[in-house]
């Protein structure tokens, strides 16, 4: 911290120049690695600095070096708070070149686990938020719901967190119907009472509502020339959900409505991240109710394996599956941008393929990144301690905004 | 051909190229429609004016991201893709320019403002220049990091790495080295057409096959080797003349005894070890 004290020539007085100091890189509300330099006038912030990329791992550069399907596991690893979210978006670009047709009961089941993922991260979030303008017992309630969902996770892929669980053509592996049932019970049993419960202290508080109401105000013009989306662009009242505008999978057979927020503030993108978990909860119960039997990945042996069962009989499926896990399979020569729906916004991969079985070029769209330009916008004059309420409202993880 | 995929539907792209086209006329250097997404090549001197229409006459309010791709085997390596969507339209578009390691491409930041840190990235990772950006620093690699990661030609493991230091009692850079040299598979079917330059095959090319003769000598008996009468004679002589293998004439060996008329192995003294009875926990005497 450089601090520069100045004798005032007229009175003698002490004066306080602008100074700067460092927000991060290691500060619990920083939500990860993130060194901001911030100019202040006393204690309001007049310029902010986001300085990113501590977490850089380069992980569209390894995925250059990997097949389709060894690249999957990384995508986990971004956004490691919806795991789930960040595989939809590859393995649907991946869908897309190749045209191959997704079982219906794999598109139920992904929409059903996105939303999970969904309610996942924003009980991480919303506590978080909670926390860092000064509350602690609602986090403490929501990550029980957090730690229910990560259950749920280990029970359909045997990984909490990164489940590489939706394939190029359909899911991993089936999930037991005790499964089912015990998701549709949550969703209506504990579920909306704790969250009920936790979100009856934090709503109505007369401190939480001071700490947000009318911090970083962004017109709606703002919000979309500075690339916002998801939570973050449905709070400036404009109703954009890439599930219902450009739906995916099964989404246009979901009955859901999008909450926007009417005063683009901090304390509106927290109410629609409120809202979303009840609609994401409806959608859960209905793919629950809808799901019909069958495949749960494509029958194309060309993409996706064979079963195990089917491995011992046929001298085919064993050559399939030797070549799918040895050489993976070919992806046609082309580029696309697929973009959905992550609980942070739109996350897009644009995929280049030369024809071989690794990617040629893997952007990642990262949600964080165009949120986290804002903030100099919306914190210049503001109070420092209004920082961390603003970066609790955007919901930015560095795993998938340094990639 | 179909669709099959599951992949997000937006609105049809039916007649958008074109309108494109004529609107902004000879900016657009080429369009072309591939897997349900248009793609827009843009003359790069006039990409800013390109993209100016396109958010204001065409909808496309929204500047979601920039990748870079990087083709070295072209003359203009770098291509930088704009990736526009309009939350009116419900449409998406790539736009794309080329350039090289000189040459800066005109910045969109005075039309989207986050194209910023966008363009930023871009030049951090492929070192591609954006004129009118005011803030080209790095953003994604470390503070003093050299070169641009994401061209194709600087390698997956880089050219330093960090360890803290306990004898300096910090971090320090060194260069990478590697305790096993880096791997790179090759998946390439031979059935498929990969062209395989087996390792010796480029010294063919150096030293080219020498001109045929018109009579081939050969060496087929020990006269042709012209190293005289004397050692024609003695090449003659039998060299294994006498040798043991000789004497008997090429007799077979006898064949061995059957393995199932041995006698077996005698039984071991002692108790067996992988009997269920020699698992199971004995009962301690007196409990």
């Amino acid at each position: 911290m450089t601090m520069q004290l100045e004798q005032s020539p007229t009175t003698g007085d002490e004066v306080i120049t602008n100074y700067t100091i460092n927000f991060g890189p290691q500060h619990p509300a920083a939500h990860g690695v993130l060194r901001m330099v911030m100019e202040l006038d006393g204690e309001i912030i007049e310029r902010v600095d986001p300085h990113v990329g501590l977490l850089h791992r380069g992980t569209e550069k390894l995925i250059e070096y990997k097949t389709y399907l060894q690249a999957l596991p990384y995508f986990d690893r971004l956004d490691y708070c919806s795991p789930l979210a960040q595989e939809y978006s590859y393995v649907l670009a991946i869908e897309k070149m190749l045209n191959v047709e997704v079982p219906e009961r794999a598109q139920y089941l992904r929409v059903l686990f996105a939303e999970l993922t969904r309610i996942c991260n924003h009980m991480l979030n919303l506590g978080s938020h909670v926390m860092d303008v000064g509350a602690m017992t609602p986090n403490l309630w929501m990550f029980e719901l957090r730690e229910d969902c990560l259950n749920f996770f280990e029970r359909a892929s045997g990984a909490r967190m990164h489940s590489a669980w939706f394939r190029p053509g359909g899911v991993h592996q089936d999930v037991p119907l005790k499964l089912l049932t015990d998701i549709g019970d949550w969703v209506d049993g504990r579920l909306p009472e704790l969250f009920g419960d936790a979100m009856s202290l934090v709503t109505g508080n007369r401190i939480f509502k001071q700490r947000n109401v009318d911090i970083a105000h962004v017109s709606k013009e703002d919000a979309l020339a500075w690339g916002f989306s998801g939570p973050m662009i449905r709070a400036a009242g404009i109703a954009w959900d890439l599930r219902k505008s450009q739906p995916y999978d099964v989404y246009d057979r979901m009955d859901f409505e999008i909450p926007v927020g009417t005063n683009s503030d901090c304390f509106d993108r927290f109410m629609v991240r409120v809202q979303e978990v009840y609609q994401s909860a409806k959608i859960i119960k209905q793919c629950i109710a809808e799901m019909p039997e069958g495949p749960i990945a494509s029958t194309d042996r060309k993409v996706s394996p064979p079963k195990r069962g089917e491995m011992k009989s046929s001298m085919e499926a064993l050559i399939h599956h030797f070549k799918l896990y040895t050489e993976g399979f070919h992806v046609p020569a082309g580029e696309v941008y697929v973009a959905t729906e992550s609980p942070k916004g739109e996350f897009g991969v644009y995929l280049v393929s030369d024809g071989s079985n690794k990617p040629y070029r893997c952007k990642i769209r990262p949600t964080a990144f165009s949120h986290l330009q804002a903030m100099d916008m919306m914190c210049k004059g503001h109070m420092l301690p209004d920082a961390t309420a603003i970066l609790g409202a955007i919901d930015v993880v560095f795993g998938e905004c340094d990639r | 051909m179909a669709v099959l995929h599951s992949a997000p539907k937006y609105a049809s792209n039916e007649g958008v190229a074109d309108a494109i086209k004529t609107a902004l006329g000879d900016a657009v250097a080429s369009t072309h429609e591939e897997h349900g997404e248009i793609l827009l090549t843009v003359v790069r001197e006039k990409l800013a004016d390109a993209m100016r229409s396109l958010r204001d006459d065409h909808e496309y309010q929204q500047l979601m991201e920039i990748a870079g791709v990087d083709y070295p085997g072209r003359a203009e390596r770098f291509e930088v893709c704009y990736c526009l969507l309009s939350v009116t339209k419900n449409h998406r578009l790539i736009v794309k320019v080329s350039t090289d390691e000189a040459t800066p491409v005109p910045s969109v930041t005075s039309i989207w403002p986050n194209a910023g840190w966008l363009e930023r990235e871009v030049f951090d990772l492929y070192g591609v220049l954006f004129a009118g950006n005011d803030d080209l620093r790095r953003i994604l690699t470390d503070y003093g990091f050299e070169g641009h990661p994401f061209r194709k030609d600087f390698p997956l493991t880089g050219h330093v790495e960090l360890r803290y230091s306990e004898q300096e009692k910090r971090v320090v850079y060194e260069p990478v080295e590697l305790t096993q040299d880096f791997r790179s598979f090759d998946f390439m079917s031979p059935w498929e057409g990969a062209d395989y330059v087996l390792p010796g095959d480029e010294k063919a090319a150096e030293h080219p096959a020498p001109p045929p003769v018109d009579k081939p000598q050969t060496t087929d008996k020990p006269s042709d080797t012209g190293a005289g009468a004397k050692t024609d004679a003695k090449a003659a002589e039998k060299a294994s003349a006498g040798a043991p293998a000789e004497k008997d004439g090429g007799k077979e060996p006898a064949e061995p005894e059957a393995t199932e008329d041995r006698p077996d192995r005698p039984a071991r003294k002692g108790e067996v070890q992988d009997t269920p009875a020699s698992t199971e926990v004995k009962k301690e005497e007196g409990e």
